[in-house]
């Protein structure tokens, strides 16, 4: 049927990331790291701290990244990419673009004191924050990326988690820096297009990105794009920009949205809740969702 | 595209032969993931509308393309059965595995 027709590609075809990595079937933070590498290219330095893309990158001297990566301690991704950018400002390198490339433990928990320094100082390079919602690599431990509802192994079903999720955006914002976004691995084409945009800005860029653990989130691993999707449709995770902390614009407005049931009954981690409990995590999404149109003048 | 696109496992003998700082040396290439596998993807052809869905939201990046068609590299797919659930023509197949 088809035979004449050509391929339809959207993503740039430079591909820096080998197969062979060590990441669970059906991951969202090798796709999330694909995409950003896609669209930054080789000239790229990646500073990775304690999370799963220490590990899914491979044991010394191998690597599935075709970029340098300087692997550091847990707390200082956003200290050791202001030091390597320093370190590239000194040989006189302008194109080559820094990223570090955290997880939420290493944003949201760890690593938010030299984020939130880095920020004020506004050192010029691109802080990338993939969010599976738990301390997945050590064995699902909770962080305060961890959302309300859900179990991990450290907030067990009799005891799960039931503080909300920190507002690492609202947090972000607050420091003024040029650029914040959210991206989600369902919607390559608007990752790509936002990390391009990043790397033409100079200053701290935050970049937020959704990536479903199907390990970690007892879902089902060709889950993983449709979890990411349904993320976004249920406004539990809309698709948003932030510029120098006051221009807000909202990349993906959804007319009707989903409820959140449609997104909790995919994971295991919800299965415990209860439909009065789901009523209230719907009206914290509403609440949310509202909040963020707002700001964005809507 | 870069050069380390080799295969081989790289092992060192002696201290000697190590470099004197820590950097990569070889591609995750030799590790042949496809062995994680129970279910494999098979794409029927015939029904392909070569949206290139399939090859953008590979995790493992296991979906070539070669001459406009999508090829599964069955050395490193490892069955996460992403592919068969965002294919829009639904013509992939998630199918047991032979041992």
């Amino acid at each position: 049927m088809s035979k004449e027709r050509k391929m339809t590609i959207t993503l740039p075809r430079e591909e820096l990331m080998s197969s062979g990595h060590l990441a669970c079937q059906g991951c969202g933070a090798t796709l999330a790291m694909r995409y950003a590498l896609k669209a930054l290219g080789q000239k790229t330095i990646l500073c990775i701290p304690a999370c799963c893309w220490s590990v899914i990158d491979g044991p010394f001297p191998h690597s599935s990244l075709d970029v340098p990566i300087y692997h550091c301690a847990f707390e200082t991704a956003a200290s050791s990419a202001s030091g390597v950018r320093a370190g590239l400002d000194m040989v006189g390198d302008k194109e080559t673009t820094v990223m570090a490339w955290a997880g939420d433990g290493g944003t949201f928990d760890i690593g938010i004191q030299a984020l939130s320094g880095a920020a004020e100082r506004n050192e010029d390079f691109i802080y990338a924050c993939y969010d599976n919602e738990a301390y997945m690599n050590t064995g699902i431990q909770r962080s305060s990326a961890t959302p309300i509802g859900a179990w991990t192994t450290t907030t067990p079903v009799k005891h799960y988690k039931k503080e909300r999720k920190k507002d690492i955006i609202g947090i972000m914002a607050a420091h003024d820096i040029p650029y914040i976004a959210t991206a989600s691995i369902a919607y390559p084409e608007d990752m790509v297009k936002k990390f391009k945009k990043a790397k033409d800005i100079h200053g701290t860029r935050f970049i937020h990105i959704y990536a479903p653990c199907p390990t970690g989130w007892k879902s089902r691993p060709d889950d993983t794009v449709k979890l990411a999707r349904l993320a976004v449709q249920t406004g539990y995770f809309p698709l948003y920009e932030v510029e120098n902390g006051e221009k807000w614009t909202l990349n993906l407005k959804i007319k009707e949205r989903k409820p959140i049931t449609e997104y909790l009954k995919l994971q295991g981690r919800f299965r415990h809740l209860k439909q009065d409990e789901i009523d209230l995590i719907q009206a914290e999404v509403d609440n949310n969702y509202q909040k963020i149109l707002k700001k964005c003048g809507l | 595209m870069s050069k380390k696109k080799d295969d081989k496992r790289i092992i060192f003998n002696s201290e000697q032969e190590m470099p004197l700082v820590a950097m990569s040396l070889g591609s995750m290439l030799y590790n042949k993931t496809g062995a994680w596998r129970n279910i494999k993807p098979v794409i029927d052809l015939s029904k392909c509308i070569k949206c290139g869905i399939c090859w953008k939201f590979c995790p493992d990046t296991s979906i070539d393309i070669v001459d406009e068609w999508p090829v599964v590299n069955y050395d490193y797919c490892k069955g996460c059965g992403v592919c068969a659930e965002e294919c829009p023509e639904k013509c992939i197949v998630m199918v047991e595995e032979e041992k």
